[in-house]
């Protein structure tokens, strides 16, 4: 199972990658791998104010439903259009290509690491 | 947790697990998607060994399955199978299976996993005036099913499984009628092949002794190689039986559902002198009682089991199965909603977490197989 140990995690299966003041979130592998062929994916608005742990939009599997939590408060600058028309992007590359939006964040977030992460995961 | 005797080979295979009616069984092996697609061009391999077989045997078993089930098997000729259902006395679902009329005097009855117990103690109950030996097999037994266009060439090439004479009663796999039974060799050991199945597609199913499964499975698995089998869990079995209009317990049926309700009233031998639930099947469901309806809905979420189905304002039904379907590549469901909504053609909304989402009543199947 990937978890790679440049990014940062939540207990809700979400990955960030922090550049500047700019977090591009995602779904990590074992959150795609759980949900099984992701199907449908809705994101927030480009330009939406988000606050942190807020249902932001949802992704949909064969099986079952997700929702997609706000890792961190933020402005929505980007939204990925790839993975809301080809959704098994998020399977295929969840870290790379199956990002989902990209926030703009005014203080640096708290999250798990690499290694928190995995220790959640194994349990 | 019980485990199936092909538990590592799933394992090995890299599954991921699911705990279903106390079993632990296999989900997935790869992506759904893949499996539900296999079985639809070439083929599935299915481990179903967490359904539960109890074998009906005596002098009375047809006379017997007469009063304990809905429909009339004694009359089921030698080696064909049927549909039926177990009722309760006011005509609710305890449980819906499959009864094979396997030898002389004896018959084969598959049901649900998360029934088992049911079944059996309706069956036991239900014995007192017959003389009958009901056996719970489940656990001896194995089941692997193999659906797909490509089914019966993989059985054909699959090496160990063979007709014999003395237990075939001259049925061959190519001459075998759907719904139909016949018994074969797997090495030396008898293994009892029905041409059924839950996905819409032409298939098998084996019952093997357990301690045969992993080699019948090996072999079937080696057989399909070059007629891309791939094996299935059970996410892949959901999306296809949904396609194929088939009701899942505990979705579709319950026992507050009467057959009629959920379009099975063929299946209750309604003329039979005596059955359990035959009073409440006469009286038949109040006249508001919800119906089961298929719903076509538009753009790519799918309506899943317990959303709303409204009309106008009025919630008039509930989803029971639903998926965004994966051959026809629209969303599908299967509701149960109020008759005056029954209509194909009849245009409703499924309240999507939050969203209304147009429906169209469409006739069950989605999905049926090309002849």
């Amino acid at each position: 199972m990937s978890v790679p140990d440049d990014l940062q995690y939540t207990a809700e299966h979400e990955w960030v990658r922090l550049e500047g003041d700019i977090a591009t979130v995602g779904i990590t592998q074992y959150a795609a791998d759980s949900l099984g062929d992701v199907v449908y994916v809705e994101l927030p608005a480009v330009g939406a104010a988000l606050a942190a742990g807020a249902i932001v939009g949802e992704v949909e599997s064969t099986k079952s439903v997700g929702e997609l939590y706000a890792p961190l408060a933020g402005e929505v600058v980007e939204a990925n259009q790839g993975v809301v028309d080809a959704p098994e992007t998020i399977n295929s590359d969840p870290y790379g290509e199956g990002w989902l939006v990209k926030l703009r964040v005014s203080e640096p977030p708290a999250l798990m690491t690499a290694d928190d992460y995995r220790t959640l995961i194994s349990a | 947790m019980q485990r199936s005797p092909l538990h590592d080979e799933h394992a090995a295979l890299g599954a991921t697990f699911t705990g279903f009616a106390g079993w632990q069984m296999p989900v997935r092996y790869s992506s759904d998607l893949a499996e539900h697609a296999a079985v639809r061009t070439a083929a599935g391999l299915f481990d179903l060994s967490h359904m539960a077989e109890i074998s009906v045997t005596g002098a009375d078993a047809g006379a017997f399955l007469d009063v304990a089930l809905a429909g009339r098997l004694s009359a089921l000729p030698l080696l064909k199978a049927k549909y039926s259902l177990l009722l309760d006395e006011s005509g609710g679902i305890i449980d819906d299976l499959i009864v094979y009329a396997s030898a002389e005097a004896e018959y084969l009855v598959v049901a649900n996993a998360s029934n088992r117990h049911a079944v059996v103690e309706a069956l036991l109950a239900r014995q007192a005036d017959f003389e009958v030996q009901l056996a719970d097999l489940t656990e001896q037994l194995a089941l692997i099913a193999v659906q797909g266009p490509a089914a019966r060439a993989i059985l054909d090439h699959t090496e160990g499984l063979a007709t014999r004479d003395e237990l075939s009663r001259g049925r061959t796999l190519d001459t075998l009628g759907y719904y139909a039974a016949m018994g074969m060799a797997w090495r030396d050991s008898p293994v009892f092949v029905a041409r059924t199945g839950y996905t819409g597609e032409d298939g098998f199913e084996l019952y093997v002794d357990a301690s045969d499964a992993v080699a019948l499975w090996r072999a079937l698995l080696a057989a399909g190689e070059a007629h891309g089998l791939m094996p299935c869990g059970l996410a892949a079995r959901d999306t296809l039986r949904l396609e194929a209009g088939m009701p899942l317990y505990g979705h579709e049926l319950s026992r507050d559902i009467l057959p009629e309700q959920a379009g099975l009233g063929r299946a209750v031998a309604v003329d039979k002198p005596r059955f359990v639930g035959k009073a409440a099947i006469e009286a038949g469901p109040a006249g508001d009682a919800r119906v089961l309806v298929g719903l076509r809905a538009e753009g790519r979420r799918a309506p899943r089991a317990e959303y709303s189905v409204l009309h106008g304002e009025d919630a008039v039904g509930a989803v029971t199965s639903g998926a965004l379907s994966p051959t026809l590549g629209y969303p599908i469901a299967m509701a149960l909603v109020h008759p005056d909504h029954r209509a194909p053609g009849t245009v409703l909304d499924v309240d999507v977490r939050g969203t209304r989402v147009p429906a169209t009543v469409v006739p069950l199947p989605f999905y049926r197989k090309e002849d």
